[in-house]
């Protein structure tokens, strides 16, 4: 840049002058155009495309695309602000390798698995798609077909797969990506309390005393919830911020006490806080008598490995995992209490003067407590138990669903909650908490659904772990993945993804805006519309629920996951793909479509098109005739409505900046299972935590269990992965806007400046990290954002050039089916 | 040469019976990957620096936050200390000659104006990124507001 300030004027003057003397210049020539008409915006809302803290965003769109998007000032969420990837959402669509059209591999004209990417019409793509699954259902029946979509699929978009999958091909092989992510969640929720999701909200951070993050990096991978935290940490100085972690990160730039522990050793701090709070009589023995029982659960389960794996062949009980039986207070005492102070210190290798001082922030009851987690907890081998084990702690100090007071899992994607967990697109679960294998929660989704009684089948199907394994095995063949990058994303891809993928039995659909890692390996890309090309909805971590809508049109002929779902299920008819048995029962079923009986049965189509906005594109409603998300959304609606879940009527919701599930009467509720706030709790009984038949959430006994694989003498350090502030999970958006790109262009290893010089290495020097399954190539990091400990070190996944799945292992929670992403054995060597 | 290598290799495979795979990159469109196989591993690319120019670029739209155009090693910003506010902050940019934080920077989450740069704007870093001299991944086919402008200006005169 030579020109200075002065020549910058000079050189403007010219078109000022023209400007002011009214002299008519060309409109090109003016400096500033000011006709309100032509620099008109138009702002919408949406929430944000990527995490689960759900900020709200205002688009501005003009002549049919997004020019601008920031901060929704109006969302009690983030009041204003975004993230820096937030901030460039405006640039998420448009990365110049748009799919625009259907891809097939093809030979000769015809499908080959060994073929180029060739571009086909919806119809061919739609015609050899259902030829395989009607192969696949005919010879081998509804188990060898699957889906993998996740929690960015919009509310209706999971609901119209499940439905498709379980209902109309009779099949439970459905999962969401969010089985890497939330599912050890899930299972704590269910497990201690019989009903999913947090109790608190985010109001709780303006009224905690302490905050204590387990395994969460806030400060990346929820920024704007850490600017919350900020704030009241910054704002009221009586505040402590605890951050536990297995290296610093950039959330310890704000902790008073920062903790670095051993690998898995969570699980004995967590019960240290138990003992100390029993020993040194800090229990709310009133709470814990009116509204806890307490239970031992089933220990030595194993590793959720292949069967045949020696770790998996020696767990006394990998097959009841779940298991408990109960137990009293003293015999929960007399548990805990082998996790003094002394033995913690010499398992975590955390000082007892931290642990007594993180353990007091609980103890003392005029401390409220917030604890935030995500994947550390989540993406471990005994990430239920982690779970448990801090609603334990919440609970024996009657620290919960009070303002301040809230343990509180973190979700990763934008509708983990709202689609994964509430639709329920899981393996065994139906919507609102339901499960497949309860008779009577099948019943009341036949009777929603209209559809004949024994249409569900009530065998819980292959969890996402086990798809990789199936479709290597061949006993799963027919594949559909939508809105991830699973390739990238799950781990050990080396021996599981990648030969599943391309066995040559399989055929393998996938649906993604861009040709990720994931599209490469399939047979068949079908381009699709992503975030404000489709109306959607949201619900974020807090359990509250958002809509947009159709702002842009997608490019070419790319179509939403839900446009190509029910389209799709006009391809089938009931003779093919359900029983003889099941059409007996209700010959009015016989030769009709799967299209007719999932979404034109009378609630679906039940909107019509005048309902919808007069300022909106609604592709796929036009397209069938009816008002297609509204139907989709009322027909979910009622699964939850007097149940705990009741959402708000659909147009409620394009009009608010959302609102948080149970909504009765019009009104949210803020904190659950407490009198005054929950509508569902009984007057009289202060807190009910009513997800369990006895009104009691469930105090668990649960120890330390080493992880499944750990540094030995050949592979001698741990590897953690994890995500960057930058780039959205696997990067396929991200890493596609220049800004964000060249912010952070690769993954790196992390690394310990006293490791590297061992092993002769500098910063910036090419390395090969690999364990017993794979490797990458990669360049050592000592300095930056991420400080690990000596013996571990931290690789991001976002790099699709750096696949380090190939390295990780997929030992997963026996309970949750949950990988556990952050340990496993690797070494290090010079490239 | 090329060639003969991947016959060859196909040949091994074939006859050590490991060919139970499709071929996984046959008409490859991994973008992201470079030309890399998803079976293989390339070079990872030199970490390149951080731009440094102090040269200010043009934003995307108004509301983006501005790109840092230098590099921020050793900055310390934690509870203790903000660094960059030592330029940035309005009682410093006279010296400095830095931009002032944006206004917006001192309202709190009601929108009250504060004395000083709210907590919750605290971290630039959650808004605000140095750019390294990395290429581009691939073009990006986003159009700016004045460009829309110019265009239907120019029809309209047409």
């Amino acid at each position: 840049m030579s020109i200075n300030r002065r020549d910058y004027i000079k050189a403007n003057a010219v078109a000022m002058a023209a400007a002011v003397a009214g002299v008519q210049a060309p409109a090109s020539a003016s400096n500033l155009i000011t006709s309100s008409e032509a620099t008109k915006l138009n702002w919408d809302k949406a929430p944000c495309r990527f995490c689960g803290t759900g900020c709200s965003v205002n688009v501005a769109t003009k002549d049919g695309k997004v020019v601008a998007t920031h901060g929704d000032i109006k969302s009690p969420v983030n009041k204003g602000l975004n993230c820096v990837k937030g901030y460039f959402l405006s640039k998420i669509m448009s990365g110049e390798d748009r799919l625009t059209t259907p891809l097939l591999r093809k030979k000769n004209g015809k499908f080959d698995k060994n073929g180029d990417f060739t571009p086909v019409s919806w119809d061919e793509a739609f015609d050899v798609m259902a030829d395989k699954y009607k192969t696949a259902l005919k010879t081998k029946g509804p188990e060898s077909i699957g889906m993998f979509g996740s929690g960015q699929w919009t509310v209706w978009e999971g609901y119209a797969a499940s439905k498709l999958m379980k209902a109309g091909f009779r099949s439970n092989n459905i999962e969401p990506n969010a089985r890497h992510c939330m599912a050890s969640a899930v299972a704590g929720f269910m497990r201690t309390f019989g009903i999913d999701e947090p109790m608190g909200c985010y109001d709780d951070i303006e009224a905690a005393d302490a905050f204590v993050l387990w395994g969460s990096n806030m400060s990346e991978m929820h920024p704007i919830l850490w600017t919350r935290v900020t704030d009241r940490r910054l704002s009221a100085p009586h505040v402590k911020v605890s951050v536990l972690s297995t290296y610093k990160h950039r959330s310890f730039d704000l902790a008073d006490q920062g903790i670095v522990f051993t690998p898995q050793t969570d699980l004995a701090i967590l019960n240290y806080i138990a003992n100390y709070i029993i020993q040194n009589d800090k229990v709310n023995t009133e709470f814990v008598n009116k509204h806890t029982r307490f239970a031992q659960g089933n220990t030595d389960i194993g590793y959720g490995l292949r069967d045949e794996h020696p770790l998996q062949q020696k767990a006394a009980n990998a097959s009841k995992a779940g298991g408990s039986k109960s137990i009293n207070f003293k015999q929960y005492k007399k548990f805990v209490s082998q996790y003094d102070a002394e033995t913690v210190s010499k398992i975590s290798g955390v000082s007892e003067a931290d642990l007594e001082k993180l353990a007091k922030l609980y103890a003392d009851p005029n401390t409220k407590v917030t604890s935030f987690w995500t994947m550390g907890f989540n993406q471990h081998t005994r990430g239920v138990w982690c779970n448990n084990l801090i609603y334990n702690i919440h609970l024996l100090t009657g620290k919960i669903a009070t303002p301040g007071n809230s343990p509180f899992s973190l979700t990763g994607q934008p509708s983990a909650c709202g689609t994964a967990r509430e639709v329920g697109t899981f393996s065994h679960r139906l919507p609102a908490d339901m499960v497949v294998k309860n008779p009577k929660h099948r019943a009341m989704a036949e009777e929603i659904w209209k559809l004949p009684e024994g249409t569900i089948p009530g065998k819980p199907g292959y969890h996402a772990v086990q798809h990789n394994r199936r479709l290597k095995d061949g006993t799963m063949n027919v594949y559909w993945v939508q809105v991830n990058n699973n390739m990238q994303a799950a781990a050990n891809i080396n021996e599981e993804g990648l030969p599943g993928y391309r066995n040559p039995d399989n055929f393998i659909v996938v649906s993604d805006a861009y040709p990720t890692v994931t599209a490469q390996t399939a047979d068949l890309i079908l381009p699709t519309a992503m975030w404000v090309e489709k109306e959607g909805a949201y619900g974020n971590a807090e359990r509250r629920t958002q809509f947009w809508h159709q702002l842009v049109n997608a490019p070419g002929e790319a179509r939403s996951d839900v446009w190509q779902l029910v389209e799709f299920s006009k391809r089938f008819t009931t003779d093919e793909v359900w029983p003889k048995e099941l059409l007996d029962k209700d010959p009015s079923f016989k030769g009709k479509t799967l299209y007719e009986v999932l979404f034109k049965n009378g609630n679906v189509d039940k909107y019509p098109l005048s309902d919808m906005s007069p300022d909106h594109e609604n592709q796929e409603s036009k397209d069938f005739g009816f008002y297609l998300q509204k139907g989709l959304f009322e027909e979910y609606a009622q699964f939850g409505r007097d149940h705990g879940h009741d959402l708000a009527d659909f147009d409620t919701y394009h009009a608010t900046r959302g609102l948080r599930w149970p909504v009765v009467n019009g009104k949210e509720t803020l904190w659950r299972f407490r009198e005054g706030s929950d509508p569902y709790v009984k007057a009289g009984t202060g807190f009910q935590f009513y997800g369990k038949p006895d009104n009691r959430a469930v105090i668990f006994a649960l120890p330390y269990e080493p992880p499944a694989e750990s540094p030995d003498k050949e592979f001698d350090l741990w590897l953690c992965t994890g995500r960057v502030l930058e780039h959205w999970h696997s990067g396929s958006m991200t890493r596609r806007v220049p800004e964000l790109h060249k912010s952070m262009p690769n993954a790196v290893c992390y690394m310990h400046p006293e490791d590297a010089r061992e092993r002769g290495l500098r910063r910036g020097d090419e390395i090969k990290v690999s364990s017993r399954r794979g490797h990458i190539r990669t360049r050592v990091e000592t300095r930056g954002r991420n400080r690990p400990p000596q013996g571990l070190v931290f690789v991001a996944w976002f790099d699709a050039s750096q696949l380090i799945n190939k390295v990780t292992l997929d030992a997963t929670d026996p309970i949750s089916k949950q990988t556990d992403f952050k340990k496993c054995a690797v070494k290090i060597e010079k490239a | 040469m090329k060639q003969l290598i991947l016959l060859a290799s196909i040949v091994l495979s074939m006859s050590l019976g490991m060919n139970t795979q499709a071929d996984i990159d046959q008409g490859h469109i991994a973008n992201a990957r470079g030309n890399t196989s998803v079976a293989s591993s390339s070079k990872p690319p030199a970490m390149p620096p951080v731009v440094n120019t102090d040269i200010k670029q043009k934003r995307d739209y108004p509301m983006q936050p501005p790109l840092i155009p230098h590099k921020t090693d050793h900055y310390q910003v934690d509870a203790n200390a903000n660094k960059c506010m030592a330029c940035h902050s309005r009682r410093q940019t006279e010296e400095s000659q830095a931009p002032m934080v944006s206004v917006t920077h001192y309202m709190d989450r009601d929108g009250n104006f504060l004395a000083e740069v709210s907590p919750r704007r605290y971290f630039c870093n959650q808004c605000h990124v140095t750019q390294t001299n990395a290429k581009p991944l691939m073009e990006n086919t986003f159009v700016d507001m004045d460009t829309l402008l110019e265009q239907s200006l120019k029809e309209k005169s047409q």
